[in-house]
Formats: C-alpha cells, sequence, structure tokens
C-alpha cells in the first residue's frame, strides 16, 4: 500500500483518524474488487431484509388512520410484509402521513420527517394528504403533502381500505426493490 | 343558593322579565324544557349573573357566534341541571365594533367556546383571562367564518 497518498498517516487527531482509515478500507474494497463481490452477494440480501422490515410511523392524524388500525389487526395483519408500526421516528423507516395535514401541523410533521434516518420513504394515504381532497382550496389545510415532504407513494381513496394500503406498500416494495438500495459502504 | 331549589320556566321567565323589564325579550317559539330570548349586549353579564346566583344556572354548555352581514350574534345556551332547563340567549352586536362581556368568570366552561367565537368570528369577550387565537395558528390575521372572508388560495 503507498502511504504517500496518506500525508498525514503518522500523526493525526481521531477524527482525521476515522475519515483516514474509512477511506484506506474504501480504497481497498472498490480497488480489489471485493465492493463488487460483496454487493453482487450480500446486496439483494440487505436489499430484501430492507424492503421486508419497513417500520411506519404510529401517527394517526384523520380517518384513514381508522384504516390503519384495521390494517395492523389481525383480519389483515401487515406485520405478515414486515410492518411494525413503531411510535418512534427514530426507529422508521416510513412517514405514512394518513390524514388532512392543517397549517399548524405542518411544521410538526416537517420535523417528524427530519427526525427519521436514512433511508426513509414518505406514503401519502388518502385524499387529504394527496391533495387536499374534500378541504380543496380551504384556509387551514395544506393542498397536498408533497408541497413539502417528497412522496414517494400515494394510495387513493377516502379513506382507501387496507387491502389499498396493503397494495401501496407492496408497491412500495417493488420501489425499494428497483432502486438497488443495500449495497455496501453505499452511505 | 340550595342544590335542591328548582324552578319551573314560567317562574324562570317571570324573575328575568321583573328583574330586566327592557333588556331582555323573550321570543314566541315553546319548546319542551327551552327557553328563548335577546339581550342588550350591556346587560348580559347582570343578567347571566342572577341567573347563576340566584337561578342556578350552574352550566353554560355552548358559546357560538353568528354573522348576520349587518350584525354578528354571541349565542349562549345555559343549562340548569337542578331545574332541567335550557336558555338560549342572543345577544346582537354591532358589526364594525364586537365587544361583549365574558362570562367566563361565572361559568370557567365558557372559556375555550369564547375563544372559539373570537378565532372565528373576531368577536372580543373583555375580561375574558386569555383571548387568544384556539384553534388556527396564532400568525393568522383573518377571522375565517366571517361572511366577507376571502378564504383560499387559488
Amino acid at each position: 500500500m503507498d502511504l504517500s497518498a496518506y500525508p498525514h498517516a503518522v500523526a493525526m487527531s481521531a477524527k482525521e483518524f476515522v475519515d483516514w482509515s474509512t477511506n484506506v478500507m474504501d480504497d481497498i474494497a472498490r480497488s480489489s474488487g471485493a465492493k463488487r463481490t460483496l454487493d453482487k452477494v450480500a446486496g439483494p440480501l440487505f436489499n430484501w431484509g430492507m424492503r421486508n422490515a419497513i417500520y411506519p410511523l404510529h401517527f394517526g392524524i384523520a380517518c384513514c388512520a381508522l384504516e390503519m388500525a384495521a390494517a395492523s389487526g389481525p383480519r389483515f395483519d401487515t406485520e405478515r410484509y414486515g410492518m411494525v408500526f413503531r411510535s418512534s421516528p427514530r426507529q422508521c423507516d416510513v412517514l405514512l402521513v394518513n390524514g388532512w395535514v392543517t397549517n399548524k401541523l405542518r411544521p410538526a410533521l416537517r420535523r417528524l420527517y427530519e427526525e427519521m434516518p436514512d433511508p426513509k420513504w414518505v406514503v401519502a394515504m388518502g385524499e387529504c394528504a394527496i391533495s387536499g381532497g374534500p378541504w380543496y382550496d380551504s384556509y387551514n389545510v395544506v393542498q397536498g403533502v408533497d408541497t413539502f415532504i417528497p412522496v414517494d407513494i400515494y394510495i387513493p381513496g377516502c379513506p382507501p381500505r387496507p387491502e389499498a394500503m396493503i397494495d401501496g406498500f407492496l408497491r412500495l416494495h417493488q420501489k425499494i426493490k428497483v432502486s438497488k438500495l443495500g449495497g455496501f459502504m453505499d452511505d | 343558593m340550595e342544590e335542591t331549589v328548582t324552578y319551573t320556566i314560567d317562574q324562570v321567565k317571570s324573575k328575568i322579565a321583573s328583574a330586566f323589564p327592557t333588556e331582555v325579550k323573550f321570543e314566541d317559539k315553546v319548546r319542551p324544557r327551552r327557553l328563548f330570548m335577546s339581550a342588550n349586549k350591556d346587560a348580559l353579564l347582570k343578567l347571566c349573573t342572577m341567573l347563576k346566583d340566584e337561578l342556578g344556572f350552574d352550566h353554560c354548555s355552548c358559546v357560538s357566534g353568528v354573522d348576520r352581514c349587518d350584525r354578528f350574534q354571541s349565542v349562549y345556551h345555559i343549562c340548569s341541571c337542578s331545574s332541567n332547563i335550557t336558555l338560549e340567549i342572543v345577544v346582537d352586536l354591532p358589526h364594525d365594533n364586537p365587544e361583549v362581556d365574558s362570562v367566563t368568570p361565572l361559568w370557567g366552561g365558557a372559556n375555550w367556546h369564547e375563544r372559539e367565537a373570537f378565532d372565528m368570528f373576531g368577536i372580543i369577550y373583555k375580561g375574558h383571562p386569555r383571548l387568544e387565537r384556539l384553534l388556527l395558528p396564532a400568525d393568522y390575521t383573518f377571522f375565517p367564518m366571517r361572511k366577507d372572508c376571502e378564504t383560499g388560495r387559488k
């Protein structure tokens, strides 16, 4: 290994050492082809684990939240698809917006979105979250969540039935699958 | 007053009529256990004090606003649990200066009702402990339920 590419290898701070060692390992993995091999072998596995354990945030706003509750109940049982509703945004992958968003709620919802760790997705469920729905042109309802949060999946309906919600999440599975997420050292 | 004292609708009506001969006008509508009246806005607080202290009306179940375009109305529904009577008091307020005395010092339950009426109609309740926006964000500058309010952004 050519240490002249790393001139501070002898004396450096802790942060510099972490950066340096990370770069060294990255260089080795990329130049030797180990990353390509690992991605070939482990990438699909990581991607499979990622899309089969998407944890939505347990954040109910309006009547769509009842459909969300019905979907997580024993009849539809979304835990079959790895959807476990978590109460902290730090533990979540999906922000499920299920209801109208008032101007008063908007900064709090944006903050919840910012608090979720990457990779994260947003699902807009129901007419209100998609476009304002019955509250079109209202003085206090945000006209669609996509005006302030990037939305991946839209589930139409007023409210959508649990089957529609499950279908939306299976489409999110497809989206994660084709996005090739889960590569080695890709963050 | 004792909890056990009960009044009939006619007794309540005659007591109010003798205490406020000109300020309170009764309406002809007759419903079981209901009494409808409109009151002068300056006499409202005295009327409500009498209702609470002498006639045992212990519950203010609703305060709401109405925009009649030429005037505002503040509508009070006041109940007596012992006499089983509900009064509906309508107070007319001028459109350019909708101010009326707050009844929150008498019935704490009127607090959020009056704040909501302020929020939606801009009716000022004088003497309210905390007359701020209740449902809408605090930086809103309009009152959405007024008839002349242009809502929407498109």
